[in-house]
């Protein structure tokens, strides 16, 4: 079998890999690296359950080889916290009920990272259009909204310190 | 959902990719965004020997206006071409139809140069770039042509491409002043394919008429298609609700979609000439307000 | 959500009943750090895939694996004749009939699992299962349950012997045929229509899968897997298997959502104990999800033909309902054994008459089993589709109002315990005032104005109703068992000396919220803040037994044990509190985490400092530790009910449905967690709204499943989905321990009739009475344009 060395930097660190041109990269990054949030839920690119980011934009890592990766900047659901301080998307969905079984939530979370990265003060609509790849089958998305308003509210704060807070 | 095995290769250069293509002729295929292709090869619909990864080739993914035309490389993705400023200004078809492909996630990696050589027949571009009677770019080696939008897609996933080249680059002529355009897909879901799409661009005369029209139609017959019949019809004719049901009409006689599970064939022959006086009321209300 | 005050008798930080506590789940999962089923791999495991049959029905002339097992790293293809060998190839389904772990003849619907393959890693396996070829000869499909039952018609189950020569499989009914006629005869107004409500599929975003792993050197069987019920499959192996039941360890793992999918034995996990018993190894089996959609167990597709019998004023006398239910080649639902058609009849719903009839036959046709739930109790949302869409009927036949219809029919507060015609015996409700309080927050009558001058304009407006009256929490064990168990459940409590608390439940979450509020059931009860209490589930050898999470039980039954246990812990405690203050344990009063001395509340022992006695200084006589069992068994269902109020406006050129606004009021008794019963109703409401709209597993004539992917089985996305407006009524059960009623499935079973009501409402003038859901586009426009009103 022929294998491709590939080398990706996952989260920040440097990670490299013999694989398949066939290999997946979700599964580069569940069964090869180890970092299992990232998850899958179906095989037609329609859940969104294996969202990532690739070079700073969302992708669907079940519809993306590990080769094409090889060279970028790979982010997962594990590259969200510093540490122990949630980013503030996580600490949303946390807050606001925004996630029961969990399956969809890192996904979840990452297309709207990279949603409020594109857009810092997003409508209830552009919210929804902008999850609109993510399928989610326990929450009935209004607390996944109201999470992505919260972490708006808390980016904006962090981006623009001297404005007073409007946070209600 | 695994793919069959596959030789891959990612050329540093445009020539380079054209050499793998000739030489390994009828069983390579491009990869560029992959959201076309991937999801066909986890099924083992298709079962290419070797994918050509034209993800890194410099220069493809530029849009520019040159000559009076929009010039879009193949690999710039729906939602690079949804965000340019200048797609947004002069193009307002484009960016309505680029900004419905899918979901945010395929619009940052889907490309406009793989939707149109993959030729889905339920692909919005394909009707888009027909209705601006635009053209594709198609190179091999040592050889490039202009092909005209209209009449190059074939049949299911086939075009005009030959196994041996790569599209390069969409060209569409600027729409000028008293223009407007519109892109109405009925989905059965956000997301879905569509059911009917219908692109239109309207340009008007002096005289309120419509001096001359562009309609295209996917999802509706074995590859999106000009709806030529429909667009005589409205040439020289004032907007009028009477005249758009009428080119409805000429476009769902033109049509010849099939039954699935969006629907019967008399369903999508009737959505065919809804969506069309829908495409073409807006397309015209954007051209009055282009004045 | 516009709400009741929720009453609450501990603080926040101890985090008893009623407080919108976060969730201990949550910093997990946000980080990525859960643990489902693909994420666990073990030391040398194989991977394990199917090959599936393109066919619906066809004999297997023949097995080639020669190709497969010349791939570098495969290393085994499975059969039905190898299991035959072992008798393994046929298996008992929860419903008592039995299920084919692999064929050895005949597949009997597209999709069924033909053999295994066994490989070192997961893209192997899926190059062998491409290269195993099979020989069918295919045979004719039936796909139709009516069909099935005419004289003649093939028999798809000749294993049942020749005294069985047909495909019907039972025939159940409740009710009084004879006064239902009778009844219906005097009727002065009877409405009669046919509704019909497809296969549906769950679609948890996480698939089914597991991990066998065999010991042989102990003779022990671990089995990690998706299930919602555990303890059941672990008796299920024992008996199928001959393993000793001690032998067999089952432990769930984070579960991405069941809705009762997970609730059935697939043979995917069978096969992959035999792999592992075969290989040594462990094996891992993780579906993709065509195979989840074509080959899992399914919900609804019931034939249903209901006629409601009434006064000219529209007072409702009768009911009477026939109903043909589609279970696919096997009855494989996960029913009560003395229910084949679950709790089909709580059909009479929220209303008041005296005589009523359903009758049930279950029909074999080449599909995949159907009969599981679709986040709902038993075969509920059916009745309370079918009731609510009769009343509906009703009242636009006699031309009253619909709510109006309603209130003159509910079943009035002072009536309960109200015995049904059908024989349960309803423990609580209010029913006019959860509709008063959908149709103030939706503001009813301006609706009705609205609707009335957008009709005279040609628009479409519609307003549906749903007054629903849900059954959960199975059940007494007088007449609920599966298999014969008993359908209890369990909590088990422990308090560690530092007034540490650990309880270990019955019942399995899948996204629920348990880790969260059966802490907080014990916090109200002892004290103990939820920070200090850890629940834990879903390991067979260390949880006590229970039937676990489906059909909404775990609140109303797992969540009484753990009310009782906790109780159990709080009568010991007073002894031990009685013993360190030198009092008479009756002279103790308990509040607030403490016994205190009646009239001296300086005198006072906090939990914590009686659990740390109960180890360090108990009393002469009295057994060291502080910890109970319950195993509860309820004393009757409970019956959580709701009032929903939908408008939808409908394009006249295309025939969308686009629900405007839905207004959701629930009563689910006394609340345990505000916040998680709001996600609960939200996830409901769009479990109730997809089928409604896009949901539905459609065959064609050979039986192909035309829904077998995401892109054709349509998920609502955040962008149709409606921003869901909820409200609140408590009426608490009078019986349950802690006067919750369970929620979970509440919405699914209320909301699709709310949706359907509110299209028919908005095209009745036309005269049209009924469609069936889901209300497609294609669906609701052909209606439009024979009726000449589509654009």
């Amino acid at each position: 079998m022929s294998t491709i060395h590939v080398s990706v930097t996952v989260n920040g660190e440097r990670r490299e890999a013999d694989v398949e041109p066939r290999l997946l990269l979700v599964h580069l990054l569940r069964d090869t690296f180890g970092l299992t949030g990232t998850h899958i839920g179906c095989d037609s690119s329609n859940c969104g359950a294996c969202t990532v980011h690739v070079d700073g934009m969302s992708a669907k890592s079940c519809t993306m080889l590990a080769v094409q990766v090889d060279g970028r900047e790979v982010r997962t659901i594990e590259g969200m916290a510093d540490g122990a301080a949630l980013h503030p998307l996580q600490q949303a969905f946390w807050d606001q009920h925004g996630l029961q079984c969990g399956f969809c939530t890192p996904g979840m979370i990452m297309q709207a990272a990279w949603l409020l990265e594109q857009n810092a003060a997003p409508s209830e609509g552009e919210i929804r259009e902008g999850i609109a790849g993510n399928l989610c089958r326990c929450t009935g998305y209004v607390n996944i909204v109201k999470a992505i308003q919260q972490a708006a509210d808390t980016l904006r704060a962090v981006d623009a310190p001297a404005e007073p807070a409007t946070a209600g | 959902m695994i793919p069959p095995r596959f030789d891959y290769a990612r050329p540093a250069s445009l020539d380079e990719a054209l050499q793998l293509l000739a030489s390994r002729e009828g069983e390579a295929k491009v990869l560029a965004g992959g959201f076309s292709l991937l999801p066909l090869m986890k099924y083992r619909l298709a079962q290419p020997g070797l994918l050509v990864d034209i993800g890194r080739v410099a220069g493809l993914d530029a849009i520019e206006e040159v000559d009076g035309e929009l010039r879009i490389g193949a690999r710039a993705t729906h939602g690079a071409i949804a965000g340019h400023p200048l797609v947004a200004a002069r193009y307002p078809l484009i960016r309505e139809a680029a900004g419905g492909i899918g979901d945010p996630q395929i619009r940052n990696w889907g490309t406009i140069g793989g939707s149109c050589a993959h030729a889905d027949p339920a692909s919005d571009w394909p009707a888009v770039i027909q209705a601006l009677r635009g053209s594709f770019v198609c190179r091999s080696l040592g050889r490039e042509r202009v092909v005209a939008a209209r009449g190059f897609f074939l049949d299911v996933f086939t075009t005009g491409i030959e196994p041996t080249e790569v599209l390069t680059q969409v060209r569409v002529p600027r729409p000028g002043p008293r223009s407007g355009g519109a892109y109405v897909k009925l989905e059965r879901r956000t997301g879905d394919f569509a059911t009917v799409g219908v692109a239109a661009q309207v340009q008007l005369g002096a005289d309120g008429r419509i001096a001359e029209v562009g309609l295209g139609l996917t999802a509706v017959a074995d590859a999106p298609f000009a709806a030529g019949d429909a667009e005589d019809a409205l040439r020289g004719a004032l907007p009028t609700a009477e005249k758009f049901r009428e080119a409805g009409l000429a476009a769902a006689r033109q049509a010849r979609p099939t039954e699935d599970r969006h629907g019967p064939v008399d369903y999508k022959l009737t959505m065919v000439r809804v969506m069309t006086e829908r495409a073409l009321r807006l397309a015209t209300e954007r051209a009055q307000a282009n004045g | 959500m516009t709400d009741v005050q929720v009453r609450t008798t501990t603080t926040l930080e101890v985090g008893g009943m009623g407080h919108s506590v976060k969730r201990k789940e949550d910093p997990r999962f946000i980080r990525g750090k859960g643990e489902y089923i693909d994420d666990l791999n073990l030391p040398g495991q194989l991977w394990m895939d199917i090959v599936r049959s393109p066919y619906a029905h066809a004999k297997i002339l023949g097995i080639d694996a020669s190709e497969a097992l010349k791939i570098p790293g495969v290393l085994a293809v499975v059969t039905g004749a190898d299991l035959e060998k072992a008798g393994l190839h046929w298996m008992p389904t929860l419903a008592g009939d039995k299920q084919m772990v692999l064929p050895t003849h005949t597949v009997m619907y597209q999709a069924q699992e033909v053999a295994a393959v066994v490989a070192t890693d997961r893209y192997i396996a899926a190059d062998g299962v491409a290269a195993v070829l099979v020989d069918y000869e295919p045979l004719p499909v039936i796909v139709d349950p009516k069909k099935a039952l005419e004289p003649g018609a093939q028999v798809l189950r000749p294993d049942r012997g020749p005294e069985k020569a047909n495909n019907h499989i039972w025939h159940w009914e409740s009710g009084d045929r004879a006064a239902a006629d009778a009844a219906l005869a005097k009727a002065d107004v009877r409405v009669a229509e046919d509704i019909y409500i497809p296969r549906i599929h769950v679609a948890s975003i996480e698939t089914c899968g597991c991990i066998a792993d065999w010991d042989a050197v102990n003779g022990h069987l671990t089995l990690h897997m998706t299930s919602q019920a555990p303890h059941a499959i672990r008796t299920v192996l024992a008996l199928v298997s001959g393993l000793p039941e001690h032998k067999i360890r089952v432990k769930t793992h984070d579960i991405g959502g069941g809705f009762g999918g997970k609730v059935p034995v697939y043979p995917g996990y069978v096969l992959a104990v035999v792999a592992s018993l075969t290989t040594g190894k462990p094996v891992k089996w993780i579906e993709d999800r065509s195979e989840n959609l074509q080959a899992d167990s399914f919900a609804r597709d019931y034939h249903i033909h209901a006629e409601l019998g009434a006064t000219k004023e529209g007072r409702i006398t009768s009911l009477k309902v026939k109903t043909i239910a589609d279970h696919g080649y096997t009855d494989a639902a996960a029913d009560p054994s003395k229910f084949p058609a679950g709790l089909f009849n709580v059909i009479t719903g929220s209303y008041d008459f005296p005589d009523a009839f359903v009758e049930v036959d279950g029909v074999y046709t080449n599909k995949p089993p159907g009969g599981v739930a679709y986040r709902c109790s038993f075969r509920v949302t059916e009745a309370v589709h079918a009731i609510e869409r009769m009343v509906d009927i009703l009242a636009h036949e006699i031309g009253k109002d619909p709510a109006q219809l309603r209130m003159e029919n509910f079943i009035q507060p002072e009536q309960f315990p109200y015995k049904t015609p059908t024989g349960w015996e309803y423990d609580s409700g209010n029913y006019p005032v959860a509709l008063r309080k959908a149709m103030d927050m939706i503001g009813y009558e301006d609706l009705r104005r609205e609707q009335a001058e957008k009709r005279a304009r040609g628009e479409l407006m519609g307003i549906g109703i749903s007054s629903f009256t849900e059954i959960v929490g199975a059940g007494p064990s007088h007449t609920f068992d599966i298999l014969g168990i008993k359908m209890f459940d369990s909590c088990e409590i422990r308090v560690h000396p530092t007034g540490k608390v650990m309880a270990r439940i019955g019942v399995q979450t899948q996204g629920q919220g348990h880790e969260t509020t059966f802490a907080q059931i014990i916090a109200e009860e002892l004290g103990f803040p939820v920070a200090d209490i850890a629940i834990e589930y879903g390991d067979t050898d260390t949880a006590p037994y229970g039937l676990g999470t489906y059909a909404s039980r775990s609140t109303p039954v797992a969540g009484a044990a753990t009310a009782i246990a906790a109780r159990k812990i709080r009568d010991k405690a007073r002894l031990l509190a009685a013993h360190l203050l030198e009092a008479n344990p009756d002279d103790l009063e308990w509040g607030s985490g403490a016994f205190s001395v009646k009239g001296s509340p300086d005198k006072k022992k906090t939990i914590q400092e009686i659990a740390f006695a109960a180890y360090t200084n108990h009393p002469q006589g009295m057994e060291a530790g502080l910890e109970a069992v319950d195993y509860y068994d309820p004393p009757n269902l409970t019956f959580p009910f709701g009032s929903y109020i939908c408008v939808v406006d409908i394009d006249r050129g295309t025939g969308q449905v686009k629900v405007r606004r839905f207004v959701a009021v629930d009563d689910c008794g006394n609340i345990i967690n505000p916040m998680i019963v709001d996600g609960q109703i939200h996830g409901g409401l769009t479990m109730g709204f997809a089928p409604a709209l896009y949901e539905e597993i459609a065959y064609d004539e050979l039986g192909n499943n035309l829904n077998g992917t995401f892109m054709d089985y349509l998920l609502p996305t955040a962008v149709e989905t409606p921003a869901w407006e909820t409200g609140k009524t408590i009426t608490p059960s009078p019986h349950h321990p802690i006067g919750a009623k369970g929620v979970g499935e509440s919405a699914t079973v209320g909301a699709p009739p709310a949706i359907a009501n509110a299209v028919v409402d908005a095209l009745w003038h036309l005269g049209v009475r009924n469609i069936d859901i889901p209300m497609t586009p294609q669906k609701v426009w052909r209606i439009l344009n024979e009726k000449g009103v589509a654009l």
